[in-house]
């Protein structure tokens, strides 16, 4: 049993139709990058794994069992599956370490004693320890992006997911933010990616999805897909993304 | 007629109990059903926002002298007996306070970003959760300085009551003027006791607001 199955799902705001019927697993550590023009559906088929979008028809099914915003469990669902956004969204009244442990002393995964310590080994992970009494804006894009990824680790996922994380930063910061998540994919995080960091989606990927129009184009070993793209569709992004 | 004198100076202390009173019976009572209207207006239930919505449209498009004629004249009437003039004095500002601190703090959480409540629910937090926690201490400190403002409304406007016949600052203080024709100096006084009230307020708002965002 795949980690995650999606299965023909279906998904319209209004008469647009942004996903026509996808489908995809997900095994247990594997790195799956999608990527594809804006509009695609990419990032929206992303946020409909852990239900912050709701889906039409089809189903997601999450470690076997079927995901969505009505779902029993909901909450316990969301506490095993990370997600860092573009925008980071630390939460700006908080210091680094209370930003890192609120939501495993809320849910009980740690009393408050430990959460110093798993804060530390989180941010250590980050490299990040010497930040915990820091406020977010005291901190660059790339640590922020830093935080929140230990953030998401601090509740030990299963999966993680994460939407374009580096299309917000300075690029002189992109590299500490992909070397965190090569760390992770390196310890056996599974992972799955929206991204435009094409040089990740070769190297680090174990799966690349490409997506056009609503639907998966083409799915495959990274290094094949982009040594032998079979539709024009991804031989023409491919070429764009080039160096 | 009179001098004016100590007995004068107590009189209106005594009468400032009443405004205080006054500011403390609508605080106790209309912050919470004012954070109760802030949560309805920003809730995903329409029943619940448009019910909110009316209530503050309908209140805040009534002056406040208005509301205290109905509650102190009007409810007697409807209810066939007598209410007591605290009573119907309480609930005119309990309402007033209410519907206003309900718009602010409706303000106050709709800037913070709706990201702020995702990142929560993705956290796998309650809903009451992300409320506490994340959206309500920005909110706060988003609101803090027309929060403060409505404070010092109120306590102003609790001179209103004189009214319908109750002794607060205001009232003694004409009184006080009537019997001792000494209006300037009576009025005064009563002016500056008000704003020893009001100062202080406005001064600890500034306090409090960058001590906030020193610790951000």
């Amino acid at each position: 049993m795949a980690l995650v199955e999606i299965k023909n799902v279906r998904k319209n705001y209004g008469t647009l139709e942004v996903l026509k019927g996808v489908s995809l697993d997900v095994e247990k550590g594997e790195i799956v990058t999608i990527i594809g023009r804006s509009g695609s559906g990419k990032s929206t088929l992303l946020r409909c794994i852990n239900a912050l979008e709701t889906i039409n028809s089809g189903e997601i099914l999450l470690e076997g069992q079927s995901v969505s915003a009505k779902m029993d469990g909901l909450r316990q669902m969301r506490q095993k599956v990370g997600i860092v956004f573009q925008a980071f969204n630390l939460f700006p009244h908080m210091t680094i370490e209370k930003n890192v442990t609120l939501a495993p002393i809320l849910t009980g995964k740690t009393d408050k004693q430990g959460a110093r310590k798993l804060a530390l080994s989180v941010l250590e992970r980050v490299g990040l320890a010497d930040k915990l009494k820091a406020y977010p804006e005291q901190l660059s894009g790339g640590q922020q992006q830093r935080v929140a990824i230990a953030r998401c680790l601090a509740m030990s996922p299963h999966l993680m997911l994460f939407d374009e994380v580096t299309s917000a930063l300075d690029p002189e910061l992109v590299g500490e933010v992909l070397k965190v998540m090569e760390e992770m994919a390196a310890q056996g995080m599974t992972m799955v990616l929206v991204t435009h960091e094409m040089n990740f989606a070769r190297n680090v990927a174990t799966k690349l999805v490409f997506m056009h129009q609503g639907r998966v184009w083409e799915q495959g070993d990274p290094k094949t897909l982009f040594a032998n793209p079979q539709t024009p569709e991804l031989k023409s992004f491919i070429g764009h993304h080039a160096g | 007629m009179r001098q004016f004198s100590f007995s004068d100076l107590l009189f209106l202390a005594t009468a400032l109990e009443w405004t205080f009173l006054m500011a403390a019976i609508a605080l106790a009572f209309g912050v919470p059903v004012g954070l109760a209207l802030a949560l309805a207006r920003t809730s995903g239930s329409a029943v619940l926002r448009t019910v909110a919505t009316a209530l503050i449209e309908l209140i805040q498009g009534i002056p406040l002298l208005g509301l205290l004629m109905f509650f102190y004249f009007g409810i007697p009437v409807l209810v066939g007996k007598d209410v007591p003039t605290v009573v119907a004095v309480g609930a005119a500002y309990t309402i007033y306070t209410a519907v206003f601190l309900g718009d602010i703090w409706r303000g106050g959480i709709q800037a913070v970003r709706q990201a702020q409540w995702e990142a929560g629910a993705c956290l796998g937090l309650s809903w009451l959760q992300q409320f506490v926690h994340i959206i309500a201490p920005q909110a706060f400190r988003i609101a803090l300085p027309a929060t403060v403002g409505f404070l010092v409304q109120l306590i102003k406007n609790t001179s209103l009551a004189s009214v319908v016949g109750l002794v607060e600052l205001a009232r003694a203080g004409q009184m006080i003027s009537a019997g001792t024709f000494q209006p300037l100096l009576v009025y005064t006084l009563v002016a500056a006791i008000y704003f020893t009230i009001c100062f202080p307020l406005t001064t600890w708002s500034r306090t409090l607001e960058a001590r906030l965002n020193g610790a951000r």
